[in-house]
């Protein structure tokens, strides 16, 4: 071996600090920290701070385990496809064992300190939702079947469920709504991304609903899921944790949402191309402003409730 | 005067030791912090103390009983 090649296996080897921590999926985990901190936060019930930021750490933690823990599983795909070819496992930075490792273990370590900072109710839908993401999702119906994103937007889901449990220490109308809010929205916001990021998914051999059933079934596909999402997000606001904000934002961004979605259903492909699938493009962004303008629009209807401007329902 | 150059590799497992030993010391910081928040929430001590090995006559239930002598 000469020092040329020991220098170079060292390089592609050795991984850095960051390319641990990109195993936990650090994007995603931006999202599940924030509705997992508002699924907290407007809870009836408070929390001492530090437990809450206790709370909120072990959820973003388990989060990131079963990211990792996708990771390993996925690490064939994720190869092929440009988006993730990056990755710490294809690019041959972590070994798929160090990710498995490290995923198995902050997934034991965020569930037990999630139970002994909180409770067990909390503790059990963290431990739940890790299972569900890394097994349910990843290693049994993503490769299985079109509706993958549906079942994996059931795990992205969860973290305001378990806020609302670390507060409360159980499950209520309240929760569940949160709950239904994401997994409505996951299916139309991935699938207008599938339908301009076409190849991706095609190389990889995930039966994605685009390539399954064709485009014109996704852009119906995304119609309905978007009109059975409009009454379920409005209905939160009669609820203990809505608000006349709330309800505003509900209201507004669902029409939006309803009509980005049916103006996508109109288009066919000849259409989409000519303009590089703008309308797609547009419903996609709006659909990330869509889910922050939610939580966001709970948070100050908080805000104004502790305030003491008196409870809307 | 040195001859030896760290490699790049030296620098990279640096970092990384850095990141470990930083996250065991937030475990710690962690661990100590819900220690005094639980502790604290228990509210005040002379709700929940026992004693402790050692005989504490104020803990008593009725302390009167065993100190009136007997006629």
């Amino acid at each position: 071996m000469t020092d040329v090649s020991f220098q170079d296996a060292t390089e592609r080897l050795e991984a850095g600090f960051g390319d641990y921590f990109a195993l936990l999926k650090p994007r995603v985990m931006s999202l599940v920290v924030f509705t997992a901190f508002v699924g907290l936060l407007v809870a009836p019930v408070p929390v001492h701070p530090f437990i809450g930021f206790i709370g909120i750490l072990c959820i973003a933690v388990g989060a990131g385990a079963s990211g990792a823990l996708n990771m390993w599983w996925d690490a064939d795909i994720d190869a092929v496809m440009k988006r993730t070819a990056r990755r710490p496992i294809p690019a041959g930075k972590v070994q798929p064992g160090e990710a498995l490792g490290i995923g198995l273990t902050l997934s034991v370590f965020s569930v037990i300190l999630l139970w002994l900072a909180t409770n067990a109710m909390a503790a059990f839908l963290l431990a739940f939702t890790i299972f569900f993401y890394a097994v349910v999702y990843s290693m049994w119906l993503k490769r299985a079947t079109p509706q993958n994103i549906v079942i994996g937007g059931a795990a992205g889901a969860f973290p305001p469920i378990v806020g609302w449990a670390v507060a409360t220490g159980g499950i209520s109308v309240e929760s569940v709504l949160m709950f239904v809010v994401i997994f409505m929205w996951t299916p139309p916001h991935f699938w207008a991304l599938a339908l301009f990021m076409k190849s991706d998914y095609d190389d990889a051999g995930v039966p994605m609903l685009t390539v399954t059933h064709g485009r014109k079934s996704t852009r119906k596909h995304i119609l309905v899921y978007a009109a059975l999402l409009a009454p379920v997000a409005v209905a939160l606001a009669f609820t203990s944790v809505g608000g006349p904000v709330y309800l505003v934002t509900a209201l507004a961004m669902n029409v939006w949402f309803v009509k980005g979605s049916y103006d996508i259903w109109r288009r066919d492909e000849t259409q989409a191309e000519a303009d590089n699938y703008l309308t797609e493009k547009k419903v996609f962004k709006f659909s990330l402003l869509y889910l922050f303008g939610h939580f966001g629009a709970l948070v100050v209807d908080a805000v104004f409730r502790n305030a003491g401007f008196g409870a809307w329902v | 005067m040195s001859f030896h150059k760290d490699h790049e590799l030296h620098g990279r497992r640096f970092g990384r030791n850095i990141g470990v030993g930083l996250l065991l010391g937030g475990f710690i910081a962690i661990v100590f912090g819900l220690t005094v928040v639980k502790v604290l929430q228990l509210g005040e001590a002379n709700k929940f103390e026992r004693f402790d090995h050692v005989a504490r006559p104020q803990l008593e239930p009725n302390p009167t009983l065993t100190t009136e002598p007997s006629e």
